[in-house]
């Protein structure tokens, strides 16, 4: 069955942005982060070799591939990771250069990741945090902080949203949390922060089935028309429970094949190899453009 | 040391200015106290301050106390804390100069005054089972010290007592000394606070002797400021049975030494220790512990941490001795450093000398940056940078004062410490 573009026989060297070719759902939607030929590199590694992905307002993306295709240097990336330097592109949110703004500064405008991997940090209270981070949030978007007692009552019903045991709020961040409680407590902070662009890398990782229903349930509570969400994943059992709107492949620091929900499933079925194919063909075109399919 | 030297000519002035005036001690028959003094007068002036050749003095000068005016320091006229009462379940009382501390005071029940033949006997016998008699901070306060604080404890006192040095701007030098004595099955929360903002030195030493079954919760909270000197000898010895928990937090002292010295005289005790040390400038916070076990089944549980900033320099030498008779020690020692800049410097220095062969005995010492990791985690939730490292210091600071005797709030330590002693 071939696929659109190969049924229109287009020439994909020819386009500089795939949102030229992707349909996308809400044409009208706020784009609230635009990315374009995006280059990257830790030290003199070179990771991200040219990733454009355009995010609307409402929409729910998730990025696949193999370990070590650039999937989590682009979440910390985009959150501001020190570590990463970009060394070509753009990465605009809600119209502004979003590339300029300090890790805070992001957070604090919306954007949010979801760590794969929470650090743990004794001695510094949970509860705390999170209040020092919701308020920071807060007096960006204009409106009143909260004091001890009235972020309590937010926090005490936000916790519903990932079923957590208050408990957790008196102990240190992520200190001696198991995988889950820890990914639990990224979804509460993203609960608490209401992020317009909300970056979730691994998400799932670690997370036995009720956990991961627990949690993808969460994240579906908080999905609006207004926001948007990267799914940053190995799995399609996640995609199971969060249904994408859009499935990009990485590779090779590169998205290669972007795709409907059906995209993951085809993943799940035939492995990472025939993107590879895709991988080889594309070095072709490196120059001008990423190969790019929809399926 | 030679006769003509700045130290030397400091260290007589001193002697000097302390040798007329010997109050009645308290409670004490003054010519103990006077024996006492003498014999340490003659020998500080035979050997002087400790050189830096002295392997228990290689990282810590003395030089800043020269600075100090040798003059006895006044108790300042405004002795009560407008910014920090006192916790409404503590008896606070203030120490220094020639008042009695226990003047006019109600003690709780289960505290007393120590009889002055208990003193009598008990002054010294600390430190000698401790093995520290020669301490040159010890012989130092003997030689000017003119008065004891010396309290029994007999039962459960439910009211924790809290000890105020507060030198605030004046200068000079304060030597105290305090004399402790738990009976068996007694219990005591003490915080002992030390402050000054001048130049000063507060030369302090503590002897408790803990019988069977007795507790002690020990806290020794010093804020210091310019070029203020503390110096401080704490010796405990330790009965079957006891348990010592003594938590020291330091910060902000041009110079600053501390020697815990436990002794458990027939093992079977458990001692915990937490440490604190905040340094930053050119400011030195120097740690001397040493725990000897003298039989068996005897507990040590000790932490150690420092953050120092700037030309800051932290020393944690930690001895701990297992004798052949100390069969079935369990002995932890942790040191753990934080340093915040390049010029920054911690020498953390373990010294177990274990000769019992059924013991088991761990020590380990890390020294770190801010994990940038941790940084960016907090920064991706909207705290900013300096924000960031704040709440990563008092995280790491907070297992340490969380230690302190439960009254230490009323002092509010960690923003005493690190805004005071560290403003960003």
């Amino acid at each position: 069955m071939p696929t659109i573009l190969e049924s229109l026989d287009l020439d994909c060297s020819l386009f500089h942005s795939y949102s030229l070719l992707f349909p996308v759902i809400r044409p009208d939607a706020t784009i609230l982060l635009e990315i374009r030929n995006l280059h990257a590199k830790v030290g003199d590694q070179p990771i991200l070799k040219g990733v454009d992905l355009t995010l609307r307002a409402g929409e729910i993306h998730a990025v696949m591939g193999r370990n070590g295709s650039g999937k989590s240097t682009l979440s910390k990336l985009l959150a501001g990771h020190p570590a990463y330097t970009v060394t070509a592109g753009t990465v605009h949110y809600k119209g502004e250069d979003l590339l300029t703004l300090a890790p805070e500064e992001r957070a604090r405008a919306g954007v949010f990741l979801g760590f794969q991997y929470p650090v743990e940090i004794p001695g510094v209270s949970n509860l705390e945090f999170l209040r020092v981070a919701t308020n920071s949030r807060r007096v960006a978007q204009g409106v009143e902080e909260l004091d001890t007692f009235a972020f309590e009552d937010l926090v005490r019903e936000r916790l519903k949203v990932v079923q957590m045991d208050p408990a957790f709020l008196e102990r240190s961040v992520n200190e001696g949390f198991s995988g889950g409680e820890k990914k639990r407590n990224e979804i509460l902070q993203m609960a608490l922060l209401e992020p317009l662009v909300a970056i979730l890398d691994e998400t799932d990782s670690g997370l036995d089935i009720d956990a991961l229903r627990i949690v993808s349930a969460g994240v579906n509570q908080l999905a609006t028309p207004d926001n948007c969400i990267l799914l940053i994943t190995h799995y399609q059992r996640l995609l199971d429970e969060i249904t994408p709107d859009f499935v990009h492949v990485m590779a090779a620091g590169r998205i290669l094949r972007t795709g409907g929900k059906e995209l993951a499933l085809e993943l799940e079925r035939r492995g990472y190899d025939w993107i590879d194919e895709g991988l080889e063909s594309s070095d072709q075109v490196d120059s001008i453009a990423p190969a790019l399919e929809v399926v | 040391m030679s006769p003509g030297s700045a130290s030397a000519v400091w260290l007589e002035s001193v002697l000097r200015v302390f040798e007329p005036s010997l109050p009645a001690a308290v409670g004490a028959t003054a010519g103990d106290l006077a024996q006492s003094r003498t014999a340490a007068r003659d020998h500080l002036r035979r050997l002087g301050l400790p050189p830096t050749r002295q392997e228990a003095w290689r990282f810590t000068s003395l030089a800043p106390l020269i600075a100090v005016p040798p003059r006895v320091l006044p108790m300042p006229e405004q002795a009560f804390e407008p910014n920090h009462p006192p916790a409404s379940k503590a008896l606070r009382l203030y120490w220094g100069g020639d008042r009695d501390p226990l003047a006019g005071v109600d003690l709780p029940e289960g505290l007393s005054r120590l009889e002055t033949s208990v003193q009598d006997a008990l002054l010294g016998t600390v430190l000698q089972t401790a093995g520290t008699t020669d301490s040159w901070l010890a012989r130092f306060n003997a030689a000017l010290v003119g008065q004891v604080l010396a309290l029994r404890v007999r039962g459960r006192v439910a009211l924790p007592l809290e000890l105020v040095s507060d030198c605030g701007q004046e200068t000079g030098v304060r030597p105290l000394r305090l004399l402790l004595l738990l009976e068996e099955d007694a219990s005591l929360e003490l915080l002992q606070v030390h402050r000054a903002s001048d130049t000063s030195l507060t030369t302090v030493v503590v002897e408790a002797q803990l019988a069977p079954r007795s507790r002690l919760r020990h806290g020794v909270l010093a804020q210091g400021a310019g070029a203020s000197c503390l110096l401080a000898h704490l010796a405990f010895s330790q009965s079957p049975a006891s348990e010592l928990d003594l938590t020291t937090v330091v910060g902000g002292w041009g110079l600053v030494r501390l020697e815990p010295a436990i002794s458990q005289v027939m093992g079977a005790a458990a001692t915990r220790l937490r440490g604190l040390q905040v340094a930053r400038d050119r400011q030195i916070a120097d740690l001397h512990s040493l725990v000897r076990f003298e039989g068996p089944e005897g507990q040590l549980d000790q932490l150690q941490k420092a953050v120092v900033d700037d030309a800051g320099r932290s020393i944690f030498h930690g001895a701990v001795q297992v004798p052949q008779a100390a069969q079935r020690t369990s002995a932890s020692q942790l040191s753990r450093n934080l340093l915040l800049c390049d010029r920054a410097r911690v020498d953390a220095i373990p010294q177990l000398e274990i000769v019992a062969d059924d013991v088991r005995c761990t020590h380990g010492a890390t020294v770190t940056r801010l994990q940038q990791e941790e940084l960016f985690y907090l920064r991706s939730r909207g705290l900013g940078s300096d924000q960031a490292a704040r709440l990563l210091l008092e995280g790491f600071c907070d297992e340490i004062l969380a230690s302190l005797p439960e009254s230490a709030s009323s002092w509010d330590p960690a923003a005493a410490l690190l805004r005071k002693a560290l403003p960003r």
